[in-house]
């Protein structure tokens, strides 16, 4: 160690309001070192990173750049320095394509970047239309954008933000390759990340933030998952040994060759799905963003119509002409994978996010809202579901992206659905929420309900459901028996591969 | 050093008051430089603009005669506003009121029509409508803008006024200026205080302002434009139907400025006029926004941008204010007021640091 750090944070505070957020964090990153960052829901990671991006600035404390104390008092700040940063909350003009986004932040001209945003998406799997519109993209895809955006500036340091939730095994794959390229060359990453098998495979050195405060610093590859989640929520891991399902029971869902045109020339046309869904199981889709996944959930859920009743059966209804809230009626109840604009209105309270879907839960007196009730509505949501707020009236924009979804997910989960199809229910989510959320789902499963997931994440479906489908290219797989297929086989399904 | 823009958690309910009250000093004192350099007496005009208006009960009277089609009109606007529906025609659909009301005592120039009043102001109220909502039929069948549909329908509106004026409506004894037959008095609508010409329009805004916040802020309904407003996919999430909020924000909109014309017509002027273009339609529009699109905050905007009509009416007569100094009094309270107004969501910080 006769070099300096790269980076150095020395007791570094930082304090929102009432909430201390960061509390004299000592952080040390070498060059040609991939150091990870771990910690549950509101343990600082994000605003810790901020710190580091120039987005906020510390309270209290030292930032030092190869030994040189720095301030950092706007992102520009760090990029000169040769830092870069992949946010979990993306930060795209959804107006622009992507090409454009790109220049906005790299000088170049237009056809010049498109190449290099082309090959470097060969180059690392990275895969996206340079002159697709943002808002057509899957979350998937803006995270691809985000990175390559990154990688276009050359930085010394990079801080990836969850980075591989959204990715396939083999693209994270791919991913971690170029990234142990990248660390070859000298270049240290920050990598944050959820996934502990993830980062006991890929850094070498690990800081655990709870609650502000640094915890441990460990070597990850000389712990075991259990251990490091352990010290990362500061208690025994939740067990997540499921009971079995039971044999499935009535027919609650299904999909007649539902077929849809695309939208737009960067949607994805849907080709004869057929599924059954029965109650107390979960079926999961597999499959990368951008398959199809945003169509069939808006078919599913209501918010796009179906060219044929039949095609949707709710119930043992025809349900394909019917909007969000007459499936909702019909006991259906969907949790969308964006969770602010869509899921949540972010500028109001949570109470009112409430009302959004849960109006008929006698919130209405002749049309007027019931505050009462409400309010006590959401207060039971907050409570039953362990979201940290200060209270119903608190913004759902203020919140941090696991919060936000136990509420979203406990609201409709209260709605005592009979069906429910859930969009990405963990995607940006740490472990502890995470364990929370599917726990609640299989919760849900084991009184009856039928629960359809549309995941990116191979390893939550297989934790969770008994068969799985892929969506590729618009076209839905046959049924997979979970116990009888792997992830590998998923993988081959996912690109194409097999059909 | 230097200022930066942090979002506030929720929205500061100080700044909501505050903001205003801001605005309408920096519009001041911007004003001040801005008819010193006209070499006009600046206090003196600015006496004029603020002060005059209350210093007579009859200036007082005719501030409130303003104000009842502003409210009136604003409210309807700032429910379609926060749908982001933007009807910015008001104006024609306060003409095309104005018109079908006018249609009661120019057939029945006598009075001999029973109910006329009522007849007047339901007549207005439907014309005003259904105006606007030809703009949600193209909105919703061919996504044709409402901004630009509304702005050029109140063009028309204007162009349908000077046709019956000048041809089928012209008062045959009215020594060919293109006006109406004077109403009958049953067409009149009823004096609030008497020796002014302050009227019972004002009791419907002021009944509207209670409707709308009781709709806007305790109704599903109004719940439902607000989502549509701030966060469409929301909206679409809930199951809301978007054209749905399209025909109500029009809808709404068209009624409150048709209920308004046939005001005007009934009121103050008594008869139909090419003065019925008074430019309502279009200052509520700064009406809503100013009152931050809250049916509160729209009664005092509404009374607010009254004052400055009056007092610039006097202004223009004792501080030889020209007009247009006056409407750009109006612009620089819009332009400060949207200033001000970022403080709801946002506070300032001094950045304390020097950069390395």
């Amino acid at each position: 160690m006769s070099q300096p750090a790269l980076l150095r944070l020395d007791k570094v505070s930082k304090r929102y309001g009432s909430v201390q957020a960061n509390r004299q964090i000592d952080l040390s990153v070498r060059a040609g070192s991939i150091h990870a960052v771990l910690g549950e829901n509101g343990a600082g990671k994000s605003t810790l990173m901020k710190l580091i991006y120039g987005v906020e600035q510390p309270d209290a404390g030292r930032i030092c750049w190869k030994g040189q104390e720095v301030h950092l008092a706007r992102p520009s700040d760090a990029q000169s320095l040769g830092i870069g940063m992949v946010f979990q909350h993306f930060s795209l003009f959804e107006t622009l394509s992507v090409v454009q986004n790109v220049s906005l932040m790299i000088p170049g001209r237009p056809v010049e970047l498109a190449r290099k945003i082309q090959d470097l998406g060969d180059q690392f799997g990275l895969s996206v239309d340079p002159h697709a519109m943002v808002h057509r993209l899957s979350v998937g895809e803006r995270q691809r954008v985000e990175i390559i955006r990154c990688l276009l500036l050359n930085p010394k340091l990079l801080i990836l933000d969850e980075p591989t939730s959204v990715l396939p095994p083999q693209s994270a794959r791919r991913l971690f390759e170029t990234l142990r390229k990248l660390q070859a060359e000298g270049m240290a990453i920050l990598f944050i990340s959820h996934k502990l098998d993830e980062i006991r495979e890929l850094c070498d050195t690990a800081s655990v933030l709870r609650g502000g405060e640094v915890t441990g610093r460990v070597d990850p590859r000389e712990h075991d998952a259990r251990s490091l989640a352990q010290l990362m929520i500061g208690r025994e891991m939740p067990n997540v040994a499921h009971a079995a399902p039971r044999p499935p029971g009535q027919e609650r869902l299904r999909l007649n060759g539902l077929s849809h045109p695309r939208a737009s020339r960067f949607g994805t046309t849907l080709k004869g799905i057929d599924l059954k869904l029965h109650s107390g199981e979960i079926i999961g889709i597999a499959g990368i963003s951008g398959n199809g996944q945003q169509e069939l959930a808006a078919l599913v859920s209501g918010e796009t119509r179906a060219q044929d009743p039949g095609m949707i059966e709710i119930m043992g209804k025809k349900a394909g002409h019917l909007g969000p809230m007459a499936r909702r009626r019909l006991g259906f109840s969907f949790v969308p994978e964006e969770r602010l604009g869509r899921g949540a209105v972010p500028e109001m309270s949570l109470a009112d996010n409430s009302l959004l879907t849960a109006h008929g839960r006698n919130m209405l007196s002749r049309g007027f809202i019931r505050r009462k009730v409400e309010r006590a509505f959401t207060r039971d949501c907050i409570e039953a579901f362990d979201v940290r707020t200060p209270g119903p009236d608190a913004e759902a924009g203020a919140m941090s992206g696991g919060n936000l979804q136990k509420f979203i997910l406990g609201r409709e989960i209260m709605l005592q659905p009979d069906v429910m199809l859930v969009s990405q229910p963990t995607w940006g989510v740490d472990i502890g929420a995470a364990t929370a959320i599917r726990r609640r789902l299989l919760d849900m499963r084991d009184q009856g309900c039928a629960i359809l997931v549309i995941s990116e994440e191979m390893d939550e479906l297989f934790e969770m459901c008994s068969k799985l489908h892929v969506l590729n290219h618009g076209t839905l797989s046959a049924a997979l028996e979970a116990a009888q297929t792997t992830p590998q086989e998923i993988g081959r399904y996912m690109i194409g591969a097999q059909s | 050093m230097k200022l930066r823009l942090i979002r506030r958690d929720a929205a500061s309910r100080l700044a909501m008051f505050a903001s205003p009250v801001l605005a309408l000093a920096l519009t001041c004192l911007a004003s001040l430089v801005l008819f010193a350099a006209l070499g006009k007496p600046a206090g003196a005009a600015l006496h004029a603009l603020l002060l005059k208006p209350f210093l007579s009960w009859y200036s007082f009277s005719e501030v409130l005669l303003k104000m009842a089609p502003l409210l009136l009109i604003a409210q309807g606007l700032a429910i379609g506003f926060r749908a982001n529906v933007f009807n910015i025609g008001a104006e024609g659909q306060f003409i095309v009121g104005a018109l079908c009301a006018s249609a009661m005592p120019v057939y029945f120039p006598q009075g001999d029509l029973p109910l006329m009043l009522p007849t007047m102001i339901a007549a207005g109220a439907l014309g005003g409508t259904v105006y606007a909502l030809i703009a949600a039929a193209l909105r919703t069948r061919f996504g044709a803008s409402e901004i630009l549909v509304t702005l050029m329908m109140a063009l028309i509106a204007v162009q349908i006024l000077n046709y019956l004026l000048l041809g089928p409506w012209k008062d045959p004894r009215g020594f060919n200026f293109p006006q109406t037959v004077m109403f009958p008095d049953n067409a009149l609508l009823p004096i609030l205080f008497d020796g002014t010409r302050t009227n019972i329009s004002l009791i419907f805004s002021l009944l509207a302002s209670v409707f709308a916040y009781l709709i806007m802020q305790h109704h599903f309904r109004g719940y439902q434009l607000r989502t549509a407003g701030l966060a469409p996919r929301a909206a679409l999430y809930a199951g809301f139907s978007a054209p749905r909020m399209v025909w109500l924000g029009l809808g709404i909109g068209g009624l409150a400025a048709g209920i308004a014309g046939a005001s005007e017509v009934a009121g103050p002027l008594g008869q139909l006029q090419r003065s019925v273009t008074s430019g309502y339609g279009y200052a509520a529009i700064i009406v809503a926004y100013v009152g931050g699109l809250n049916p509160l905050g729209i009664i005092a905007s509404s009374f607010l941008i009254s004052v400055i009509y009056i007092g610039g009416d006097s202004a223009t007569v004792s501080a030889g204010l020209p007009v247009a100094a006056v409407e750009v009094f109006q612009g620089l309270l819009l332009f400060f007021y949207l200033l001000t107004f970022t403080l709801i969501r946002y506070r300032v910080e001094l950045d304390r640091k020097v950069p390395a």
